[in-house]
């Protein structure tokens, strides 16, 4: 009895502790991108505008909930839900410290993938139970998006797994510092009967291309910019929550942002070492990392243009899947040859810049020739008369 | 529900077949910069047709005008293209002054060419920044805005308002330039300039922009014209035509400058020319600034104004295109009839033809890059 109190406690301290990440989130965002666009930010409620996203949400709490009167309203009550239960759901296995987790499980990663693809269904049924039009389209833009993504991200994760030798995301952290740092854990893991391997080195440094590939197929998962298509707001004008408001509307809102912040926080599991850090608590670590990773999803919401949806998609099944499938092969082989760990950062260097080659001659290339077309160089300024 | 089906399908039961969507963009969309509605016929992304409605910002100006004396006029015009309100001004201005055979005093044609150029260059940013937002890049929009506000500023500085002046008079402008116009001025042209390349550089030559907008709306020169194109839009197809050359009005003829032409009329050529019409603008504004000499600002002093009986039209480039002015006096204090050619009007006529079989996401950029607005387009 007192094991499902303290479980019970201890969901309760994570469900306050992601509010506050997503109210934390929220003013990140707004005064980073301001900073990013030369103006302050939200200045005015709180010093430096920090009780600003409480306002927020105080003000989406009390407004009204309207639901149209053509809506389907049990698929238009369920849908919000099927989106934010998933994201919380899959923090209960995500360690935000080495024994700073609700429920580590040996298959954490299995899970994470596994209840991300549930909130395809919520923006699907969103979309369709709003009876809007914008809405359906916003919701099958969503289903091919997310379809599309998930497979270059589980392929990420799947090499990653093959580094690591394991699907616990403890040992998959661990794995990634050097023996002395990660004993504890390793005495840990082997005395359950689990196994993983030691690489020691941040799989960032081991496998970039895997960082590059996360965090590109994590920004289509959570529809930041420039892969915000399913609810790009000049097109379909939030596609499925376009119905939505008040109340309903800010749980869709948590959900992106913790999304977002679940990809950050993967991204610094599974590639830069997760908790392990010299001096600062365990737990500072991770958060800066994730932070970190937040930072960068955010600076690139503030730099480019939206993609169109056939681009986005030919750019997924083209481009993405196709390297996170060469990923896959590349880690597995390196690990059947045990090959010195030089030559997998070299393997996934090159395919990397072999990738970065294409997409500069796809892409940069013709805007290098036309910008000279017109006696222009990209990214200057005339020069004067 | 069936309900909920038959609204998806938007069409009679025994025609359904090809599920298409009928979709409304607008008249409350984001997109459509103002209250404009396109029926839209989607099959999934892509739209079968398209058909645009416009009235929704009508307000019968035209026929206002009739009940207006023509100092009063000049109002009115403020609000046709009220992201250019000194342009239209100039227009009308013009028209009753070549009525009445009016000399414009040297010094207010200077002011008029300062300031309409300046409105170029705001109206420009303007667009610049929103077709930035229709491509879904959020921060060309804050730098194109910081630059625009600046240019505001001084026309508050000028004129008193920051929008809608009233400053244009018929015979020259409603009353001197400030003291400081010419600190201002030194103060204001080098940010303006800062800020202009600064948009550019962020997103001109963007990959993911160019990706975009590079061939998407493409309409050929011939077409363009028959459509009645103006401005930027036609200039981008590859037609050298500018009022401010073709039929050169005010003193125009003393300053130096390039009309920009693109090449194959598509979106991105439209954004472009635009681009490189804001840098001939600065040109031109500081070319007039050194040349400007001092002397009456009015040709003639309040009091009532009465053309003789007679027709006129004048036409004049403003940043959307070319405006007409056609008047019809009757010899009294009110005008008889005004008839004005929008350039938005002509340019957006196309669209319906432009937006048909692209993808729902050109059909944003393709409207945006035509640059319209609305209170100009149903008056």
């Amino acid at each position: 009895m007192s094991e499902v109190l303290l479980l019970a406690l201890a969901l309760l301290i994570m469900f306050t502790a992601l509010s506050v990440v997503v109210l934390s989130l929220v003013w990140i965002e707004r005064k980073f991108l301001g900073r990013l666009q030369r103006r302050l930010g939200p200045t005015r409620v709180g010093p430096f505008g920090l009780l600003q996203p409480v306002a927020d949400a105080i003000k989406l709490v009390t407004k009204e909930d309207l639901v149209p009167s053509q809506s389907d309203r049990l698929i238009f009550w369920i849908a919000p839900l099927l989106v934010l239960v998933p994201s919380f759901m899959v923090w209960v296995t995500i360690p935000a410290a080495r024994d700073l987790v609700v429920q580590n499980l040996d298959l954490g990663l299995f899970v994470i993938i596994a209840l991300l693809v549930v909130s395809i269904l919520g923006l699907l049924l969103a979309g369709w139970g709003s009876a809007n039009k914008y809405g359906a389209l916003g919701g099958l833009r969503a289903a091919a998006q997310l379809v599309s993504y998930e497979v270059p991200l589980i392929m990420v994760v799947v090499a990653v797994a093959v580094l690591a030798g394991s699907l616990d995301l403890r040992a998959v952290s661990a794995s990634q510092v050097p023996l002395d740092t990660a004993q504890d854990v390793l005495n840990e893991i082997n005395a359950a009967g689990g196994v993983f391997n030691h690489e020691g080195i941040p799989f960032a440094v081991l496998f970039p291309l895997g960082l590059v590939l996360f965090l590109l197929a994590g920004l289509a998962e959570v529809g930041r910019i420039p892969f915000d298509i399913y609810f790009a707001e000049s097109e379909i004008v939030g596609g499925p929550f376009v119905e939505y408001s008040g109340a309903h509307w800010s749980v869709f809102f948590l959900a992106e942002y913790m999304n977002t912040f679940l990809i950050a926080a993967l991204a610094s599991l599974l590639f830069l070492g997760g908790w392990y850090g010299p001096l600062l608590p365990e737990w500072v670590w991770f958060l800066i990392k994730t932070y970190f990773m937040v930072l960068v999803i955010f600076w690139i919401r503030g730099t480019f243009p939206r993609l169109r949806i056939d681009q986005l998609m030919s750019f997924g099944w083209k481009g993405m899947i196709p390297l996170s499938f060469a990923g896959v092969v590349m880690t597995s082989v390196y690990r059947f040859y045990d090959w010195p760990w030089w030559s997998m950062s070299l393997m996934s260097v090159a395919t990397l810049a072999v990738a970065g080659y294409w997409l500069y001659r796809q892409f940069t290339l013709p805007v290098i020739k036309l910008a000279r077309s017109y006696g222009r160089e990209p990214g200057r300024a005339p020069s004067a008369r | 529900m069936a309900t909920n089906s038959d609204q998806m399908l938007g069409q009679a039961p025994e025609q359904s077949q090809n599920l298409d969507i009928l979709m409304n963009m607008g008249p409350q969309h984001p997109s459509t910069h103002g209250v404009f509605r396109m029926l839209l016929r989607v099959d999934g992304e892509v739209v079968v047709d398209a058909e645009p409605h416009i009235g929704y910002l009508h307000r019968g100006s035209e026929k206002l005008a009739e009940g207006e004396q023509y100092h009063q006029v000049v109002t009115l015009m403020d609000r046709l293209d009220y992201i250019a309100n000194f342009n239209n001004e100039w227009a009308f201005c013009r028209a009753v002054e070549k009525l009445m055979g009016l000399e414009v005093p040297e010094r207010a044609e200077y002011i008029r060419v300062i300031l309409g150029e300046l409105n170029r260059v705001a109206s420009h940013l303007l667009f610049l920044g929103t077709f930035g937002l229709d491509a879904g890049a959020m921060t060309p929009v804050m730098f194109a805005f910081r630059g625009r506000e600046r240019i505001q500023a001084l026309f508050e500085a000028v004129s008193g308002a920051r929008m809608m002046h009233n400053y244009f008079h018929i015979g020259g402008v409603k009353e001197d330039l400030p003291e400081n116009f010419h600190a201002l001025m030194d103060k204001l042209m080098p940010e303006l300039r800062r800020d202009v390349e600064e948009c550019d550089k962020l997103l001109s030559f963007n990959e993911v922009f160019v990706a975009r907008t590079k061939g998407v709306g493409g309409i050929d020169r011939d077409t363009a014209i028959n459509y009645g194109w103006t401005g930027p839009c036609l200039r981008a197809c590859g037609v050298n035509y500018d009022v401010r050359k073709a039929e050169p009005y005010s003193v125009y003829q003393r300053f130096k400058f390039d009309v920009p032409v693109g090449r194959d009329g598509d979106s991105w050529e439209r954004y472009f020319v635009r681009v490189r019409e804001m840098y001939e603008s600065l040109s031109i504004v500081e070319q007039a600034m050194k040349s400007m000499s001092g002397g009456p600002v009015m040709a003639v002093g309040r009091r009532l104004i009465r053309p003789t009986k007679g027709d006129v039209y004048v036409r004049a480039e403003n940043p959307r295109g070319e405006i007409g002015v056609y008047l019809v006096s009757d010899g009294t204090d009110k005008p008889y009839r005004i008839k004005v050619r929008p350039p938005s009007f002509c340019n957006l006529s196309a669209i319906g033809r432009l937006i048909k079989d692209t993808y729902v996401a050109d059909a944003v950029i393709i409207l945006g890059s035509l640059d319209i607005v609305l209170g100009e387009v149903d008056r």
